[in-house]
Order: structure tokens, then C-alpha cells, then sequence
């Protein structure tokens, strides 16, 4: 077989332009299986690394004070390990020189020796001193955020009490990897911060001396965490608990699963679509490759080959595109996977290190994948080409049987130019072919709207939550559940245009086997600033008497529908247990919320006209007057700005988008014009010796350019509108793929989506022009009047 | 060797052609494809290139036709200098003065026998119409008949009507007759005898097989690249009165 493998070597170089194509649409496909699944695994590694170094809790309970003693009872609890209570404080702080509110939340460290639990991991400093006074960590993102360093000083104001701290330290937190401002949708690192500093100072400040308000516990091996809840809630429901809740319902750990989940999606829809259709055109552009080499084959067989032997041969050529295609799409892969982690960690997960980690299966998939599709796409050819009797295959082909096309039959042809029907027939004689070219062609075009999407996507949520559902400029909460009459005095304050207030409650919602940890909203049901949204995204009134669900959380998470009656469990005051029912669904993109009017909510608790907090009007320009007397008053707690928010939201995951789109871009771009110019140049290949003839006719290059390219250009422009329908649909696909408890991506596509879609097809195709125009200034006439070989 | 000379002075030369040589490079090999040509052909003669395999009569009819460059010599084309032009020269002298009928055909098969002539009809300057060529070759009743619905021998008569469609100066036949068997073959030549006689146009008919020559008003032999014998058939004989 050494004259055969020969043949290999020269068959690849002879058609190295084609290999490379094919190989680019392989890579384009392995590259984002690799880029997803390996930062997936290595986000996922690392944050069970990160969980168990720092010896994350498995429980967790706020309460509202207890003495230090009842922590022996809750270590004695059967399924018990490791108990560790805490202090913790919700505070305002000040930055010389930044004059938005931000919020913090403090939390104490033991003043003998390590954290049991939630250990931190030092960036740069050091730890409090044993029994300092005003000795703070801070969290990295806020002391990156603004530029903190060891020795920098802040004041918070803690219980209505102004407290100078001085920066020790820099530190992350498996608490508090994923960091979000209560109330807030989105990360804000400028203004939400997370502090540690030493338990004595923190209680001292904070009237909590021998007493503590926060408990995390593990558990005993093979205790059930259930269990172990309910035994916590019956020990700590006198001193004002809030509920023991597990992991899943920790805050930080809950987005940070949704956030893998949802990269898990990535991991698998993504690479799906892109191999799936690169598969696909690989099997359309190498079944048309083999068909071309049929005289070859014929006589092949003619020296005596056996079927196995050519089959072999025609295999190992298109392995050979394969594997190029596989290693380059692994090294990209890797190559983006790690950018892509490092978006994530600068962006959303704050992990004090990286694990990143390439699989070995991730690459043996990959390698499989695409090694089937090639070379099922080549047997198929290969057989049909063997199937031929020796004689026939080596025989100039036959012309092939053409007729006059449908347009030509209804009596347009005088229309037509000689060489504009040979396009046209030429398309017809071969509709299959015809039709499979334009659905590459069209996938690619689909693959471009799917990778630029999100964008447009991402502004309509942004869009919808902010300009039509919370339309407030400032949330801003009590320390307590607080009279309404306060609502008069915030009116009152200059820059305040309209004030709505708010009562959350926390609560467990259950419906059969269903549960869910949120807050229970009580809005002003004739609001004009916090709105909840129908279907076709219109406002509507919140009726009284019950409560009304977003759709991702009454479908999708409680499983229940209008008309239902759902289980309450209040988790404040004398914590009532209540059936409420479910009167409505409205529709939101962001987050999931439970909404009831106020006086509704009111009255379930038995409370008169309550509010926990206020959504503001603010008069544009007195910002920063407005913040300065809400944060002298003692009764107000956490302020969020909505602008500075989205701000803040653009910020971090600008990065994200940009990183997202240059890849897809990427990606799709390879693949659209391995398809487009493997096409074009397998039609050359095909006609040839026809347009060779023409030449020698008397035809000019661009004559006979216009035979080919026109076919091209009628095919790319079909396939445009075609491309459309599958961006769409593959659109369609990720979106309900998509559905999660933090966002559900609206079926939104931007003019620009189509545009970029359109564009990679044009741009491939003027590419592959470009280049076949070259190619036709090569085209050998001499050989046309040859004898065939 | 008397008739060397031209039959009729009326006549003008078409091509002149000095010195031709032609080595084709192959790595380490050179194939001496010619080895310096000195011909003259003239308006309204019918000559048969006669020669073994690869005695180069491709090489030079292709050199003529404007297709390939000689490595050596000169070719005049009435009074275009065919050595030396330009890709784009070469395309306009073979558009508006040559017409090539090949061994296989290379019919345009996603069109039918009209719109094969046609194509090059279109692009020509005072072409006749399509239907004429296609009668005068005979086959003025397979108009819309694609390739694939032709026998091989029709298949070349619409190459030839193709190729004479546009009135050329000249026309050049690369074994025309090679893929078809003799009976088909004579009704090819006839048609080539007939365009020769009825339009004027100087024609070049590449043939390995010796029976063809006494069609031809002169018969050049080639042999290894040169020129072994030209002479003038006193008494040509009309193309179905050959047999071979
Ligand atoms: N493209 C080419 N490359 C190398 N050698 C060639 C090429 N074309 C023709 N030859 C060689 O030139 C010689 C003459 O060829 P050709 O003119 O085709 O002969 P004929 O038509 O008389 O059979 C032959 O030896 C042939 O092998
Ligand atoms: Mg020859």
C-alpha cells in the first residue's frame, strides 16, 4: 500500500486549500465543546477545591439574638459536626470620596484562632489582630473596586453608630464567592461590601456581647441535612430565626450553581449546534470531495484494490483533515476556555485561584464526533463510487441529462442569457446538492445570529426590568419593618419626586413536593414605579387577596397555576404558616418574585399599614444631596440605585459579551467559509473542463467567472433568508435551554443579529470569490483537449 | 518537392510560423516537444497534421489556436503577432478567429444543441444564426436536444456547428474523429469538408490515421517534433470515399 499512502500525502497537498476549509469547520465546532466543557470543569473543580480548603458550612441560620451558650445545644444536636457562631451586621459605609450609598455586611471573626468555618483565603494583608478594635478585611471585589490597600481607612455606620475602620487585609470567602447586595439583581462591587473583623469589637459595636445572631454548622457524615434543619429551627425558633437553610439555599452558593448550571447548558448547547452542524457540512463537503475522485477509484479497482483497501485509503484521507481540524480545535478551545475562565473570575465568581483543567475525555469526545461524521460521510460516497464497474467509472463521464428549467418553461427564457441558463439549469439539474449547499451556507449564517444574540438579548431584559417593571431610581430599605407614616417623611426629603412603598417578607413558599426561599412582596397595586408585567409585557394591577407569581417560578419552580392554594411559611415575626392563592402570572426576565399588594400582605400578618422599605422617584441631579440625608438617617439601611446598577451590570459582563462575540465570531465566521468556499471550490472542480472549454472558445475570465461565481452568488443569497429561519430556530433552542432561576433569555433578535448573520455568509462567499477567481486564472485549457486520463 | 509552394498565389497566408520549438520542463526531464517549425498555412486550405503519438501535432495546433506559447520561434497570425501577446490578446484572437472542435466533444451539457452554439454566437461579432450552423452540419431537426439525448457523432457536429457558428478565419480539429468509429467519423468529416468548401475557412485537422490525408489539399507529417514531409494531394478524395 505504499503507492497508496503516496497518493494520500499528494491528494492532501494537491487539495490543501479544501483540507484546511474542511478542517477550519471541524475546528470551529471542537473549539467551542473544548472552550465550554473545560471551563465548566475547571469552575467546577475549583469551587469544590475552594468549598473544602476553606471548609465551607453546610447550614446555615440567622437569627435575632441568642446567648453564646445555646451554641453547646446546637453542637449536641444528633448530626451535628462542627458548629460556629458569628455576629453580623448590616451597615452603610462611607468612602472619603465616593458618594453613592453602598451597603456592607459585617461579619465576625473568632477572636482566638482560625475560623472553624468559612475560613478566608488572604489575598494580600494580613488578618485582624487578636482583640483589635477597628481592624477590618475587606472583600477583594470591593477592595478592588476601589482601590483599597492595607492601611487605607473607611467608616461604617453600625447600629446608628459611625465606627472608623482601618484595612488589614484583602480576602475572598467560600460564603461569598458570588456577591449581591439584598434587593439588588445584579453584582455592584463598588457598592456592596462584604468586611470580617474580630467578634469582641463587632458585638461591643454592635450591642451582641456574649450573644450571637448567625450560626453555620456541618454535618456528621451520613447525616441527612433535612433533619438536622428542622432539629436547628426547633432549638433557635424562640430567639427570632429566620430558618436554618442548606447550601442550595445559600445565597452565594445558589447563583453560583444556577451560574454552572446555566455554563453547563453552554457546555452542551452550544457545542451541539456547532458540531452538529459541523458535521453535517463535513459530511455534505467530503461525499461531493470523494465523488469527484471516482475515475480514480474506478481505477483503483481496475488494478485489482480491494473495496476494503480503497475504502481504507479514502478514510485515512479524511482522518487526516479530521485530526488537523480536532488538534487545532482543541488548542483554541484550551486556548479560549482559559480566557473565558478568567472572565468568569474577573466577572462573577471570585475564586482565590484558577484549577484550569483540559480533560482528556472533553478531547476523545471531540475527537469521536467529528471523526464520525467524516468518515460517514465519506464511506457513503466511497461505496457508491465502488459500486461502478471499473470501465464506467474510468469513461468520460456521460453528459448528463439537463432540461430546460421551470422559469425557461413558462416562457421567461428569452430573458436568459446562454450562460445565465447554465446556472440556472445547472441548479435545477442538481436540486438536492443545490439545496444541501444552501443549508450550510445557511447554517453558518444561524450560527453567527446564535453567537451574537445575547447582546441584544441582554439590552431588551435590561430594557424590560428597568424600564417597565422597576422603574424606581432608588430602593431603599428600613432596618426594620417600619409604619408607613415613614413614607411621608421620605417624600418630604428634598430631590424625592414620588415615593411607593414596599413590605417584603421572607418566607418559604411550598406547593406539593415544591419549594421555594424567597420574599414575599407587597406592592402598591396602583404603583407607577414597581410594576409587575402580563404576558405581552403591559403593566397590570396586582389583585387583592392572593398572590400573583412570575412565570419562571410558578411553572417551572412551584408547579402551579392559577386558582391554586399555596403554602406560606412566614420566616419573620410570629412566623404564621398561611395558604394563600395564586391569582395571576405575570411575566418577568430577570430573577423570580412572589408579588401581593401590600394591604393584602398587611393584613396576613396582622400588621396595620407597614412598610420594609420605599422605591423613590429621584429628581435628576439631586443624587447626590438625597444620599448624604438618607445616610444620616439611622432607620434606613440599604440603599440600591437602579442607574448605577445597570451601570455597574454593563461594566462586568461587558467584558463577557465582548470576549462571547469575538469568539462566535470566530467560530462561526471558520465555519462559514469552510462551507461557502468548499462549495465554490468543489463546483469548480466539477465544471472544469466545461468552462476549460469555454475559455478556449473565446470566452473571457470573467465571463466564465460569471458562470461559477453566478451560481455561488445564487446560491448565498438563497441561502441568506434560509439562514435566518435557523438562526431563529437554533435561537429558539437555546432560549428554552436557556431557562433559569436567574434569567430567562427572551426570543429577541436585533436587527444587528441578522445583519451579522447575513454578513459572515457575504464575506465568506466575496472570500471564496476572491479566491476562485484566482484559481480560474490558473485553469489549465491545454488539458480540456486532451485525451482523459 | 515542386509543390511546396502554395497551389494559388490569390490565396494569402494565415499563419506564419519560424522556428517553433517547444520543450516542456518535467523536474529533471525536458521533453522536446518541438524541435523548430517552419510553416506557412493559407486562406481556404484544408491540411491534415499526420503523425505517430506525441510527435507533437497537439502542441503545435495548440500553439496556433493561441492556447500555449511556444518555448522558441514565432507565430504571425495575419498580422497579429500571436508570440508575445497578452492573456487578454489571445482570448479575442481565439473569440473572433478560431473555432476548435476537440475529441470529446466538450459540449456544454446543461444546454441543448441551440444554445451550445448560441453561447459562442453570442459573444461573436458577425456570427450566423445558430439554426443555420446547426442545418449546415445537419442537424437542423435536433435543435433542443440536450448532449446527453445526442449520439457521440451528433454530439461532434454540434461542435463543429459551434465552432464554425461564428464565421472564424480558422478552424482547428484535434483528432475530431478519435472517439467515434469510421462510419460516424466520415459523416463528422464530411461536414468539416463541407464547411471548408462552402465557407472558405482554412482548417487544421489533427489525425493519427493515414486513411484521413487524401481529404486534404496538403499533408504535413510530423515526426518527433519536426516537420518530416509536407505534400499537396493532386487529387484530394471527398470524404466518403475514405475508409479506414
Ligand atoms: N503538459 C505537458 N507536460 C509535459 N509534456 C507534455 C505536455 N504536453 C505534451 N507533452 C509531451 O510533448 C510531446 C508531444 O505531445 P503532443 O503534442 O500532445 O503529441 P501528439 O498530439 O502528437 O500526440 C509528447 O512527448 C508529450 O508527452
Ligand atoms: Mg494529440
Amino acid at each position: 500500500m505504499r503507492a497508496l499512502d503516496r497518493k494520500l500525502f499528494r491528494d492532501v497537498w494537491h487539495l490543501r486549500g479544501q483540507v484546511l476549509a474542511i478542517a477550519a469547520v471541524i475546528m470551529g465546532g471542537v473549539a467551542t465543546m473544548v472552550m465550554s466543557l473545560s471551563t465548566y470543569e475547571s469552575l467546577t473543580i475549583t469551587r469544590d477545591r475552594f468549598y473544602s480548603e476553606f471548609r465551607f458550612a453546610e447550614v446555615f441560620v440567622s437569627l435575632k439574638r441568642a446567648p453564646e451558650p445555646v451554641a453547646e445545644r446546637l453542637a449536641a444536636l444528633p448530626g451535628v459536626e462542627r458548629v460556629e457562631t458569628r455576629v453580623r451586621a448590616g451597615v452603610k459605609l462611607e468612602v472619603a470620596g465616593f458618594s453613592d450609598p453602598i451597603t456592607g455586611l459585617l461579619l465576625s471573626l473568632p477572636d482566638q484562632g482560625e475560623p472553624l468555618l468559612n475560613a478566608l483565603h488572604l489575598r494580600r494583608g494580613r488578618m485582624v489582630q487578636p482583640w483589635s478594635a477597628d481592624e477590618v478585611v475587606l472583600s477583594d471585589t470591593f477592595a478592588d473596586a476601589h482601590g483599597f490597600q492595607p492601611g487605607d481607612t473607611l467608616a461604617a455606620i453600625i447600629n446608628g453608630k459611625r465606627k472608623q475602620l482601618t484595612v488589614v487585609g484583602v480576602a475572598v470567602s467560600p460564603e461569598y464567592v458570588y456577591q449581591i447586595a439584598p434587593g439588588s439583581m445584579f453584582p455592584d462591587f463598588k457598592r456592596y461590601g462584604v468586611l470580617w473583623m474580630g467578634r469582641n469589637a463587632l458585638a461591643a459595636a454592635y450591642d451582641m456581647e456574649g450573644a450571637f445572631n448567625q450560626v453555620s454548622l456541618t454535618l456528621a457524615r451520613g447525616a441527612i441535612e433535612q433533619d438536622v434543619i428542622d432539629r436547628v429551627d426547633a432549638v433557635l425558633g424562640t430567639y427570632g430565626s429566620t430558618g436554618a437553610y442548606g447550601r442550595s439555599d445559600q445565597f452565594s452558593n445558589r447563583f453560583l450553581s444556577e451560574e454552572l448550571k446555566q455554563l453547563q447548558t453552554t457546555a452542551t448547547v452550544f457545542p451541539a449546534i456547532f458540531l452538529g452542524v459541523a458535521a453535517f457540512l463535513l459530511n455534505v463537503v467530503l461525499s461531493r470531495l470523494i465523488a469527484l475522485q471516482r475515475d480514480q477509484i474506478a481505477i483503483l479497482k481496475a488494478f485489482g484494490y480491494p473495496y476494503l483497501a480503497i475504502g481504507v485509503h479514502y478514510v485515512k484521507l479524511v482522518l487526516l483533515m479530521t485530526v488537523l481540524g480536532v488538534a487545532g480545535g482543541v488548542a483554541l478551545g484550551a486556548w479560549f476556555g482559559q480566557g473565558l475562565s478568567n472572565v468568569y473570575m474577573e466577572t462573577t465568581f471570585r475564586f482565590p485561584y484558577l484549577d484550569y483543567r483540559l480533560n482528556a475525555g472533553v478531547i476523545l469526545v471531540a475527537l469521536g464526533i467529528s471523526a464520525f461524521a467524516a468518515v460517514s460521510g465519506t464511506l457513503f460516497s466511497v461505496a457508491r463510487a465502488v459500486r461502478l464497474p471499473p470501465a464506467e467509472g474510468m469513461r468520460p463521464e456521460m453528459p448528463e441529462a439537463y432540461r430546460a428549467t421551470l422559469v425557461e418553461r413558462i416562457g421567461l427564457q428569452r430573458w436568459f442569457s446562454a450562460p445565465t441558463r447554465m446556472i440556472l439549469r445547472h441548479i435545477e439539474r442538481r436540486p438536492l446538492k443545490s439545496l444541501l449547499t444552501v443549508l450550510g451556507i445557511a447554517c453558518a449564517c444561524g450560527l453567527m445570529m446564535v453567537g451574537n444574540y445575547q447582546k441584544g438579548a441582554i439590552d431588551f431584559m435590561v430594557d424590560v426590568q428597568f424600564r417597565q417593571g422597576a422603574r424606581e431610581d432608588l430602593a431603599l430599605a428600613f432596618i426594620e419593618p417600619t409604619s408607613g407614616r415613614a413614607l411621608h417623611e421620605l417624600a418630604a426629603l428634598p430631590g424625592v419626586d414620588f415615593v411607593e412603598g414596599f413590605r417584603d417578607v421572607p418566607a418559604i413558599l411550598r406547593f406539593r413536593q415544591y419549594h421555594h426561599r424567597a420574599a414575599l412582596f407587597g406592592i402598591q397595586p396602583e404603583g407607577q414605579l414597581h410594576r409587575s408585567l402580563d404576558s405581552n409585557l403591559q403593566p397590570v394591577a396586582v389583585p387583592p387577596g392572593g398572590v400573583v407569581l412570575t412565570d419562571h417560578l410558578a411553572n417551572e419552580i412551584l408547579h402551579v397555576k392559577p386558582g391554586d392554594l399555596l403554602t406560606v411559611e412566614v420566616l419573620e415575626g410570629r412566623r404564621p404558616v398561611l395558604q394563600v392563592p395564586v391569582l395571576g402570572i405575570t411575566k418577568q426576565f430577570l430573577g423570580v418574585s412572589a408579588y401581593m399588594q401590600k394591604e393584602s400582605l398587611n393584613a396576613l400578618m396582622r400588621e396595620g399599614n407597614t412598610v420594609s422599605g420605599a422605591y423613590l422617584a429621584v429628581t435628576p441631579g439631586m443624587e447626590t444631596e438625597l444620599y448624604a440625608k438618607l445616610h444620616e438617617r439611622p432607620r434606613v439601611l440599604g440603599m440600591v440605585a437602579n442607574k448605577a446598577a445597570i451601570q455597574s451590570f454593563y461594566a462586568t459582563i461587558g467584558e463577557f459579551i465582548l470576549f462571547y462575540n469575538l469568539v462566535a465570531t470566530l467560530l462561526a465566521g471558520a465555519i462559514g467559509f469552510g462551507v461557502v468556499y468548499n462549495s465554490a471550490r468543489i463546483a469548480l472542480s466539477e465544471r472544469g473542463r466545461e468552462l476549460a472549454s469555454l475559455r478556449v472558445l473565446g470566452f473571457t475570465r470573467g465571463e466564465i467567472a460569471y458562470i461559477l461565481l453566478g451560481e455561488l452568488a445564487l446560491l448565498t443569497l438563497a441561502a441568506i433568508p434560509v439562514g435566518f429561519v435557523v438562526g431563529v430556530g437554533l435561537v429558539g433552542v437555546l432560549v428554552v435551554a436557556f431557562q433559569n432561576e436567574l434569567y430567562r433569555l427572551p426570543l429577541i433578535l436585533t436587527p444587528e443579529n441578522y445583519a451579522m448573520g447575513a454578513a459572515v455568509v457575504i464575506v465568506s462567499a466575496l472570500l471564496s470569490a476572491l479566491l476562485l477567481w484566482l484559481r480560474l486564472g490558473r485553469l489549465d485549457l491545454v488539458a480540456v483537449l486532451k485525451t482523459r486520463e | 518537392m515542386m509543390r511546396f509552394m502554395p497551389p494559388d498565389n490569390a490565396n494569402p497566408a494565415v499563419f506564419v510560423a519560424h522556428g517553433l520549438t517547444k520543450v516542456y520542463r518535467m523536474g529533471e526531464v525536458e521533453v522536446h516537444a518541438l524541435r523548430g517549425i517552419d510553416l506557412t498555412l493559407y486562406r481556404g486550405e484544408l491540411v491534415v497534421l499526420l503523425g505517430p503519438s506525441g510527435s507533437g501535432k497537439s502542441t503545435l495546433l495548440n500553439i496556433l489556436g493561441g492556447l500555449d506559447a511556444p518555448t522558441g520561434g514565432e507565430v504571425r497570425y495575419l498580422d497579429h503577432m500571436l508570440t508575445g501577446a497578452t492573456e487578454t490578446e489571445l482570448t479575442r484572437f481565439r473569440r473572433e478567429h478560431v473555432g476548435f472542435v476537440f475529441q470529446f466533444y466538450n459540449l456544454i451539457p446543461s444546454l441543448t444543441a441551440r444554445e451550445n452554439v448560441a453561447a459562442v454566437t453570442e459573444i461573436a461579432a458577425a456570427p450566423m444564426r445558430p439554426e443555420d450552423a446547426l442545418a449546415l452540419v445537419g442537424l437542423g431537426n435536433r435543435l433542443d436536444h440536450f448532449p446527453a439525448q445526442l449520439s457521440g457523432g451528433e454530439q461532434q457536429r454540434v461542435a463543429i456547428a459551434r465552432a464554425v457558428a461564428k464565421n472564424p478565419a480558422v478552424l482547428l480539429c484535434d483528432e475530431p474523429t478519435g472517439a467515434l468509429d469510421s462510419a460516424t467519423g466520415v459523416v463528422v468529416l464530411e461536414v468539416l469538408e463541407k464547411v471548408n468548401r462552402e465557407l472558405g475557412t482554412l482548417t487544421v485537422l489533427i489525425t493519427h490515421n493515414a486513411g484521413i490525408a487524401d481529404m486534404a489539399d496538403r499533408v504535413i507529417r510530423l515526426s518527433d517534433g519536426r516537420i518530416a514531409d509536407i505534400h499537396a494531394n493532386a487529387a484530394k478524395k471527398a470524404a466518403h470515399e475514405l475508409s479506414w
